[in-house]
Parts: structure tokens; sequence; C-alpha cells
């Protein structure tokens, strides 16, 4: 690179930004080269989406100024960022699910009052691109009808018919099996050599490996590091993040199952459309060993752990807890049997934000008489358990008393945690243990799960993760489309799992 | 993990500052539609405190309306603890009337204070039985609470014209109403209790309802923050979805929820049919069920807050009638004016200043750490 290389594509220069005491930003100096895939990595909360949302134009920066190819970039609207060349690609995804791709495509950027002239126009943009990218999608599916990575693609598309010089992807593969994954990446390469540039967001460390040219990291709202990825390694990259040397492997000794503890035989569960989302899963997790089931998001896992938690009432099929069947039985009575249930999604179900964290350590056990005081809650016997559950669990803040909402992921997840694992249940159901959660609570969270199971506890683990599937789980199963499509150790290869949770033998892998 | 999520203002400004502004600017314009049709708005308020807080008689009827605003403010304040939107405390209220009324005609003639607790409690039975099949088909069938109390008023409305006019009206009598009750059995006015001591309420129909209001008050605090049922509703209210994860049934705690709201509306009625009116007649309620609304909004479902908002509409009743009488050009209906600016700017508009003064509190918190 001389002096006459071309200016970045983007280049942020002392950007700063405040939500009131939190400073999101610091004096953020970044260079994007163009045609480059460039990592952006960082804890949560350590300012990535505020950097994003600044250069899409969700939010103004307090200070400092973002150059676009050189030219300074006065973005205040997520439509400047579209005019000036720069294409979003969400996590979850701004499609609508009834239009077919096409309409999806054209939607907001139909240049007249008449739709059919721009149709047509999209229809030989649409084609041009899928031949240049590996981009093929039929446009006139209906997105509803699409599989997650066809989507994807749609995403994609939109933003390159937008005229997207500049792809911003937050969390992409996070929904995505693994071929799709690789296809992505695929897609991506094809698009930086073109001359576009890829801004990739991730907490996906090995993904930053495979891809990335440049890699920044970001912590409390500073870029710590921007490494040429070929001269780092994962664990550097860990490092940066997190400020301190961490535990990548989680250390555990091998199981000694037990009795059956959980058996699920013949499940059924059928969503409103009548469509059986589980579709005759049995399975058994004994004492002493954690039981993963790896899958993509959607294929059912959700459905099968609230189910068993009593939150779904199953269509068919028996659920046993060591040797009670508590099938159709209600939530409260289900927990009360011995099954405590940390829910994957603890915005939607694990907490409640505007409660306080003390509030929250009650939820699903309003009904334990250690908090009656007659008629009334006993104040003092909650805030001591509060204070003791903050104190073992290292919540930060320490204070109970504060709203849920103003806690961070990892310490919000920590609660949930602290309160399903605090009345020592029999069988534990975990969904997406860590998911939104920084690498230092991730291990906490990690390490009190095996504890429990070397305490001869029973674990059923869901997770999109692959990795905490494979380094937490005694034993794996693979769920696909509602089925069970596979089981294996902990020590099988990526592929091979990858390959069951696809639907395995005899379903083709689309790609 | 959005930034505004963590943003935080102090209680006081949350429960005091914000709600003194949107009620400021509610009276600023009213002041400007008073200027308008040529009178002084300084003038005007000065009458309507005057006429609300000026002298014991003012004082009485400010609180009288004030006994009925907190009940139904109370009402309305359960039901959004438990994300329900009760539009029906008017007709409940009535209902709870027709209840009173028919203990009060049964023990026509007995002792007030034996006819009293069972004035109460049908009261508050019927009331809660009106509320109940709203509340049953938002719980079980899905119905909404809002369309289903809205119709309920209609029905209660209608309902008691025909009882007033077919079953329970005074014979030979010309408008729709029961006879009066005996005197045994009128709830005491306060006016006649208190006059030994020198205080003069003049006619105002003050009763010892006033005091049951303050109670409920209490009751709902204890009920809502301290005991089991009030962190079942809130969860409800907040999150059914970790309601349902965290065991509770939503629905049944949508349906004791609502029979709750609907009693602390029935008990308007003890303080009309048998402190006030002394005989049961067609909209005793007289809209007070609506005001409700406005009181719970402003209070934000907090009871004190409530009951501060209900002394203030209550202010508003008794000083807007003494401006009416004193300033013909401002009807009665300026009154409503005020009200519905004061429920567009506390209710709808709620929180039209926020972003202005987290960004000043950001600001005075930014130089505060810049300092530290």
């Amino acid at each position: 690179m001389t002096g006459t290389s071309p200016p970045p594509a983007i280049q942020f220069v002392g950007i700063d930004k405040r939500f009131g005491a939190v400073h999101a930003n610091r004096d953020v100096d970044l260079a994007i080269e163009a045609g480059t895939i460039h990592g952006l990595v960082g804890e949560n909360g350590a300012g990535k989406s505020t950097l994003m949302s600044i250069l899409y134009g969700f939010y103004a920066a307090d200070r400092g100024e973002i150059l676009i190819h050189g030219r300074r970039a006065d973005i205040r609207s997520p439509a400047d960022a579209i005019h000036a060349g720069i294409g979003m690609v969400h996590q979850q995804f701004m499609l609508v699910e009834t239009m077919s791709v096409l309409e999806n495509v054209l939607l907001g950027a139909e240049d007249a009052f008449r739709l059919a002239p721009s149709e047509t126009r999209a229809r030989a943009v649409l084609e041009r691109l899928a031949a240049d990218y590996e981009l093929a999608v039929d446009p006139d599916a209906i997105v509803a009808d699409l599989s997650v990575g066809e989507q994807q693609r749609v995403e994609i598309l939109k933003t390159l018919y937008r005229g997207a010089e500049i792809l911003i992807l937050d969390e992409p593969t996070a929904v995505l099996t693994p071929a799709e994954a690789t296809h992505l990446f695929r897609i991506l390469d094809r698009l930086a050599n073109e001359g576009k540039t890829v801004l990739l967001i991730t907490h996906k460390l090995k993904e930053i490996m495979a891809i990335t040219d440049r890699v920044a990291v970001m912590r409390a709202g500073e870029i710590v590091a921007d490494f040429a990825t070929r001269e780092t390694t994962i664990e550097r990259l860990a490092e940066a993040m997190v400020g301190r040397r961490v535990l990548l492997e989680v250390d555990k000794g091998p199981s000694v199952p037990g009795a059956v503890e959980l058996a699920v035989e013949d499940l059924v569960v059928t969503d409103r459309r009548g469509v059986r989302v589980v579709d005759g899963v049995g399975f058994e997790v004994r004492a002493g060993e954690i039981v993963g089931i790896a899958g993509v998001a959607g294929n059912g896992q959700s459905e099968l752990i609230e189910a068993i938690a009593g939150i779904r009432a199953p269509t068919r099929g028996r659920i046993v807890l060591h040797g009670i069947d508590v099938t159709g039985l209600d939530p409260a009575e289900i927990r009360e049997a011995g099954l405590a249930h940390i829910p994957e999604d603890r915005h939607r179900m694990g907490l409640v934000l505007d409660f306080t964290a003390e509030e929250n350590m009650l939820l699903g056990h309003q009904d334990d008489p250690a908090w009656a005081r007659g008629l009334l809650l006993d104040g003092a016997a909650i805030h001591t358990a509060a204070a003791t559950a903050f104190s073992d669990f290292d919540i930060r803040p320490n204070d109970p008393g504060l709203r849920a909402a103003l806690f961070s992921g990892g310490n919000q997840q920590k609660i949930v945690v602290a309160r399903e694992v605090a009345r020592s249940p029999r069988v534990l159901l975990v969904g997406q243990p860590t998911r939104g959660v920084d690498i230092g609570a991730i291990e906490a969270i990690h390490e009190r799960l095996i504890a429990l199971r070397d305490r001869g506890h029973a674990l059923l683990l869901v997770s999109a993760e692959l990795d905490e599937i494979r380094s937490l789980s005694d034993r794996i199963l693979a769920m696909c489309q509602g089925r069970i499509t596979g089981e294996c150790r902990p020590d099988a290869s990526e592929a091979e799992i990858g390959l069951m949770m696809a639907g395995a033998a005899g379903r083709e892998v689309r790609s | 993990m959005s930034p505004s999520s963590r943003r935080e203002l102090p209680a006081l400004v949350d429960y005091a500052l914000i709600p003194l502004l949107n009620l400021a600017v509610a009276f600023l314009i009213a002041g400007l539609v008073v200027l308008a049709i040529g009178e002084n708005p300084l003038e005007a308020v000065a009458i309507m405190m005057r006429g609300a807080l000026g002298y014991p008689e003012g004082i009485g009827f400010t609180l009288y309306y004030a006994t009925d605003f907190v009940f139904t403010g109370l009402a309305v304040a359960v039901a959004f603890h438990a994300g329900l939107f009760n539009i029906g405390a008017e007709g409940q209220a009535t209902l709870g009337g027709l209840g009173v009324a028919l203990v009060c005609l049964t023990f026509d003639g007995a002792p007030w204070w034996l006819v009293f607790p069972f004035a109460l409690a049908a009261s508050m039975l019927f009331a809660a039985g009106w509320a109940f099949v709203p509340a049953w088909t938002q719980a079980r069938r899905g119905s909404h609470i809002v369309i289903t109390t809205i119709m309920f008023n209609y029905l209660a409305a209608t309902l008691m014209v025909w009882l007033l006019v077919e079953v329970m009206g005074k014979p030979g009598a010309m408008s729709p109403e029961t006879r009066t009750f005996a005197e045994a059995t009128r709830l005491p006015f306060l006016r006649d209790t208190l006059a030994p001591f020198g205080i003069d309420l003049g006619q105002s129909p003050l009763n010892p309802m006033v005091i049951v209001a303050g109670l409920a008050a209490v009751f709902v605090w204890i009920l809502i923050w301290r005991t089991r049922l009030g962190f079942e509703i809130r969860t409800v209210g907040k999150n059914p979805t970790a309601a349902v994860y965290a065991g509770i049934d939503p629905g049944q705690v949508v349906i004791v929820a609502m029979l709750i709201s609907g009693a602390l509306a029935g008990l308007l009625a003890v303080n009309e049919v048998m402190g006030t009116q002394h005989r049961l007649l067609l909209e005793f309620v007289a809209g007070a069920g609506f005001v409700g609304i406005a009181v719970a909004l402003m209070g934000r479902s907090h009871p004190f807050g409530v009951v501060l908002a209900a002394v203030l509409f209550g202010i508003l009743y008794q000083g807007g009638a003494e401006l009416a009488f004193d300033k013909p050009k401002i009807s009665r209906d300026m009154i409503v004016v005020i009200q519905a600016l004061v429920i567009l700017f506390a209710g709808a508009l709620e929180h039209m200043f926020r972003p202005a003064l987290i960004a000043l509190f950001d600001r005075r918190r930014a130089l505060a750490g810049g300092a530290a």
C-alpha cells in the first residue's frame, strides 16, 4: 500500500457516543479497506452495535466523523446510509414473509407508481446478481417458503439491488447450518473479489479466522486491536476481547451416568397450524450426564423443551420424570416434581425486565412457603436469598434492588441460572445458556452447569452453538424438522454432526 | 440491548416531576382556551381554588367527589397492573348500586351500621359479577376486554332503565328511581358528625366512605406490592410469557384481577346510593367510571398517585362548579375540556417530556462523571 492507494471504503474518525452514564464508543478510529472482508468482534456491550448503528444512521455520534471512500459522509438516517452505498443485513431478517422474493427486493425501491416496469428491471438485475455471486433464489418464491439460508440471500440481494458497495452483516451465521454458512462465506468471498467491502460482526472467532482479511476487536467502547487475520490466533483475539486470558475449552471430567431421571417417549407437539414441530421424539437423560441437542434453530428444539417444562401441551407421547409420569401437568406442578428450566430467551420468558432482580429470583417460586409470612411476601427472606445468589454468582452490579433490564446480558443470564440452580433440581432443562452472553460469563455459567452434573443431576441442553454443545455434552442428539436424526459422542467431527443436523442420511443437504 | 432500555430517571422525576409538568401544560392550554373566550385565566384559577379548597363546605364537596374517583381510579389501576384496560368501571359501579339498593331496601329502617357491611359486600359482589363476564371471555376466549367492558357499560345502563321503570321503580312516580331509604338506614353525613366540633361542612354529602376509600388505597398497595397474588398480577401484566413459564395461569389471574377491579368500582355505589342519594336512580355514577381512567393514568397506577390524582379531579369538579356559577361565560363543559387536556397530557402524551428530561439528566450526569 503506497500513498497512491485508494482511500479506505469506510473510515471512522474519532467517533464518540455516550448513552447517559454509558460511554458506548470512545474515540473510535478504524479504517476498512475497500474490497476486503473485515471482521469486528467484541463482547456484548463492547460498542459494536452502537458503532454500526451510527454507520447506518440509527444514531448520531456525539463527536467524530465517517468518511466513505475518502469523502465525509453525513449519515443521519438509514436512507442516507443506503444512498451512501451501505447495506445492512440484520440478524433478524426484515422481510415480508407473505410476499415473493421479487416484491421483497423491490420493497421501498420501486421507482414509479406502476410496479410492472420496476419488476421487469428487478428481475433482470436479480438474474445478473445470481450469476455473479452465487446468489440464486427463485424470484417468484414466497419468502415464507424459503429456507433460512435462502432468506438471508434475499436480504443480501436487497442491499445489492439498492447499489450497496459496503455490506454489514450482523451475526449472519447464527441461524445457518454449517453447510449454509459455508455457502454464505463463498458468497462473501465473491463479493470481496468483485470489489465490494464486507464488514462482518460476529462472536464466532473461528469464522473470523476462516474468512476475514483483517479483524478489529472492541472492548469497553474502544478499538483495542486491529490485526491482519493471518497474523493472529483465536487465543489472542479472545484475550483482546476480554482483556485477560480465557479458558476456551471447558474443563470437565468423564461423566458417571446413573439412573434415568428424564425419559421422553414418542413425543409429538403440534403447533397452531397443525404442523408437527416435534415429531415422535424419544430419549433418556440419566443422572450425572449432560445430553446436548444439536440442531439449527427452529427445528423443534424449543418446542421440545417447552413441552417437557409443561409450557406446551404435547399431542402424543409421555414425559417421565424420575419414574413419575408428568405428561400434561402444568409448569408449576412439573417444577414441584423436581424440574428446573433455564429458558432460551431470557427476555421473553426467563425474566420480567421491569421487575427488580430480587423479584425475578421469585419467578416460578412465588408459591414457595419460604417466601411467605402469613398472607404477605417475606421481603427480608427474599432479599437475603437474592443477596446470597448475587455473591455466589458474582452478579454485577451487586444490587438485587435494580431493575433486571439494567443488567448486562451476561448478568441477566446469571440471575436466571442462579434462580434455577438454587433448588438443586433433579433435572435441569437448559436452553441457549450463553446466547448474548460475554465470554467471562460464559465461563462461569459453563462451570456451574458442569458442577451440577458432577453432583449427579441430569441436564438436557439445547444450544445453537455447536461448540458449546460439543464441549459441554456427554452425549449429543441431533434434531432436524422435529425428529431426532442421530446420536453421537461429543468428540465426533463437526462435519459429522453437521450432517446429522441437516437431516443426515437419505436427505440431501441443500446448498 | 438497546441503550434506551438502560436509561433511568430518578424516581422523584418519574413519579412527581413528569406528572406535574404534564399537568402544568394541560392547565396552560386550558388557560389559553379561557383567554380565548374572553375571561382572565388567573382569575378563573383563583375562583376554582377558592371554590374547591377555600372553605370547609368546598373541601367537603371536593373530598366527596374524590372518594368516587379513588374507587374507580383504583379499579382501573389494579386492572392496569394485570395488563388490562378496564373501561367498564362505569357499568360495574352501576351494578354495585343495584346491590346496595337491594340491601338497603330489604333492611329498610334498620340502623345504618348494621346494614353497612352488607351494603359494602353487596356493592362489591354485584360489581365484581358484572366484571366477571368480560374477564372470563378475555381470559378463556380472547375477546378483547376493552370492547366487552364498553358493551357492558351500555348493558348496565339499559338494565338499570328496565329495572327502575318496570321492576323497582317507586309506584306512581314519574322519574325512574326507587323509593328513598329510611333515615336510619342512610350513611350519616360527616357534616352532622363534625358539626358539634365547630366544623361546618355546609351541604356537602361527605360520608364515612371517604375513610373506606383511604383504606382501599392502602389495601391495593399491599395487594400489589406485598402479596403473592400481586406479584402474579404484575407478572402477567408485564410479561405473560414469563408468567406461563413461572407456572402462573394468566387466564386465572386476569379473572381474579378483574373481579378485584370490579369490586373496587362497586364501592363507589355505597358512597352515592347509601351515602348521598339515599335511593337508586338512573346514571348515579355520572361518568366517575371514566374519570377513573384518567385518575389511574395520572396516578401511574400507584395507589398513592391515584389518591392524589383523585383529589385533583375532586378540585376540578368542585372548583369548576363554582367557576361556572361565578362566570356564566365559562360553562361546566370547560371542566370537561380541562379534564380532557389532563387525560391527553397525563395519559396519551405521558412520555412527551421524557426524552428532553433524559437528555437533561444525561448532561448533568456526564458533567458529574467528567468531574469525578
